[in-house]
């Protein structure tokens, strides 16, 4: 497949700070038996936000797992091929799976906050990664919170439960969460599937204000969501044995416009699907 | 709080391309009736040219337009701005056709001894100008009353081609000699009083920005 990504629409940082960040090289995904993914290849660049939508069971959240190896969690599950952070090879045997997992944060479908205080929510992270000075972990919980956008909703009961707080408002705690390790990439599976439209776009407002120093992989069901909020869409759908594979990637205003495969053009046209 | 920023930036920037085009027609339009007053061939050569710029500039800002359909689902004001900019722009690109066909007017001329000192069809491009400079103002401002009263200034720039058209005549009447000349001047005359109306057109889309209402305005007597 010809890929060739162009800078993305939104982007306001300088064209050299933009690389390539995720390769991924003709990969093969089994559970068992089954095949979820086949021969997938494309490059994810870093000062964007990357899309990955189609049909229900193509394998777009299985080919998100890969990022950060949650697929290893499966039990069967075997990888064929290469996938390359900043040209490091993630499957290779040398990795330290919880720093790939530092480096490469996930924010999952429905918000998660842990049963404790919004401020301990946030700084569980960085502990774990052994900060133990309060100072420190105040400044990078207040930090987190503000790039998260919800600081100033949050600043007054930063004791209260993380639990107390609205839907919309918990995953950007799990967003905050996630910034709190300082990632470079941050996977996102359906992250406004549980919220209503204005929290959703609030969501989406986050993730572009994110996008300036953050690799953004988001995976949805919304097509229009992947439309608004990307600047590069990849198109998957499953072959006959159910296989998923990748049909179109690219710029996503060309995606949503002038699509190059006719199947990419049926399923956004909702000709099929 | 605002929840679509980055879409509400990418519009901005989009009516910002609206006034850049206005500005190059409006530019096009006064240059091209300087270079038939001047005798400045030069110069008609230049409108002609930068008339390229004028339509590249108009298809960038439609697939903009086109662009954010596609993917962000403008709704309510927001889509009404986008459909009335691809109006707006379909306008103002003519206008620059009409300031690129007087342009070549004046080549078409090209040294032929003038017919008579040009007075009225300056005032024409100076009058269709400043509506068009006000009406973009208009736009920007979300401001439907003043469209209007700029929509009712036609009668303006009609009354000035009708004393035009009248001058010519009696020159050709008096002199057949002239006919040709005098052809072209009621054509480049003809011109202006057409920018004016697509000026009256973009008032109708401000209108509709403001209102919703698709509504005809001050119909021209041309």
């Amino acid at each position: 497949m010809d890929i060739n990504i162009t800078l993305p629409e939104n982007n306001t940082r300088p064209a050299e700070k933009c690389v390539t960040k995720l390769m991924v090289e003709q990969i093969n995904l089994y559970y068992g038996d089954f095949q979820a993914l086949r021969d997938i290849t494309l490059d994810i660049p870093s000062c964007s936000i990357t899309a990955i939508i189609g049909p229900s069971g193509c394998g777009k959240s299985s080919l998100l797992r890969l990022f950060n190896r949650m697929n290893d969690l499966i039990h069967g599950a075997r990888v064929e091929g290469n996938i390359e952070l900043d040209g490091i090879p993630v499957y290779d045997s040398k990795i330290d799976v919880v720093e790939l997992r530092k480096r490469v944060g996930m924010v999952f479908q429905k918000p998660n906050p842990f049963p404790m205080s919004v401020f301990e929510n946030v700084a569980y992270g960085p502990r774990r990664h052994g900060i133990k000075n309060r100072g420190k972990l105040a400044e990078i919980v207040e930090q987190s919170l503000h790039q998260a956008a919800l600081w100033d909703e949050v600043k007054d009961k930063l004791g209260q439960s993380g639990l107390a707080l609205s839907g919309g408002q918990q995953q950007r705690l799990c967003i905050a969460r996630v910034l709190a390790v300082e990632p470079e990439v941050i996977l996102m599976d359906e992250p406004c599937s549980a919220l209503d439209p204005v929290a959703t776009l609030r969501i989406e407002d986050l993730m572009r204000s994110l996008a300036e120093d953050y690799t953004i992989i988001i995976v949805t069901h919304n097509m229009q969501q992947a439309a608004r909020v990307s600047d590069t869409a990849a198109f998957m759908m499953m072959e006959p044995d159910r296989a998923g594979v990748l049909v179109e990637y690219g710029p996503t205003a060309q995606l949503f416009t002038n699509p190059r495969d006719k199947r990419t053009e049926d399923y956004i046209t909702g000709r099929f699907g | 709080m605002e929840t679509r920023t980055a879409f509400h930036k990418r519009l901005r920037e989009i009516q910002d391309d609206v006034l850049a085009l206005g500005s190059m027609v409006s530019k096009a339009t006064l240059r091209s009736v300087e270079a038939l007053k001047n005798r400045d061939l030069g110069l008609a050569r230049q409108v002609v040219a930068d008339d390229k710029k004028v339509n590249q500039k108009r298809f960038d800002i439609e697939e903009k337009c086109v662009q954010l359909i596609a993917t962000q689902q403008p709704m309510a004001s927001d889509l009404r701005i986008i459909v009335a900019v691809l109006n707006i722009i379909t306008e103002m690109e003519r206008i620059g056709d009409h300031a690129e066909g007087i342009a070549r007017i004046a080549i078409l001329i090209g040294d032929e001894p003038p017919l008579k000192p040009l007075i009225d069809i300056p005032r024409m491009a100076e009058q269709a100008v400043d509506m068009l400079r006000r009406t973009l103002d208009a736009f920007v401002n979300r401001d439907a009353a003043t469209a209007r009263q700029i929509s009712a200034e036609d009668d303006t720039v009609d009354q000035l081609y009708d004393q035009v058209f009248r001058e010519l005549l009696t020159f050709m009447a008096e002199d057949p000699r002239t006919i040709t000349r005098a052809t072209r001047l009621i054509w480049v005359a003809h011109n202006l009083e057409r920018s004016a109306d697509r000026v009256t057109n973009i008032c109708e889309r401000v209108v509709f920005v403001v209102t919703g209402k698709m509504e005809e305005i001050g119909a021209s007597k041309y």
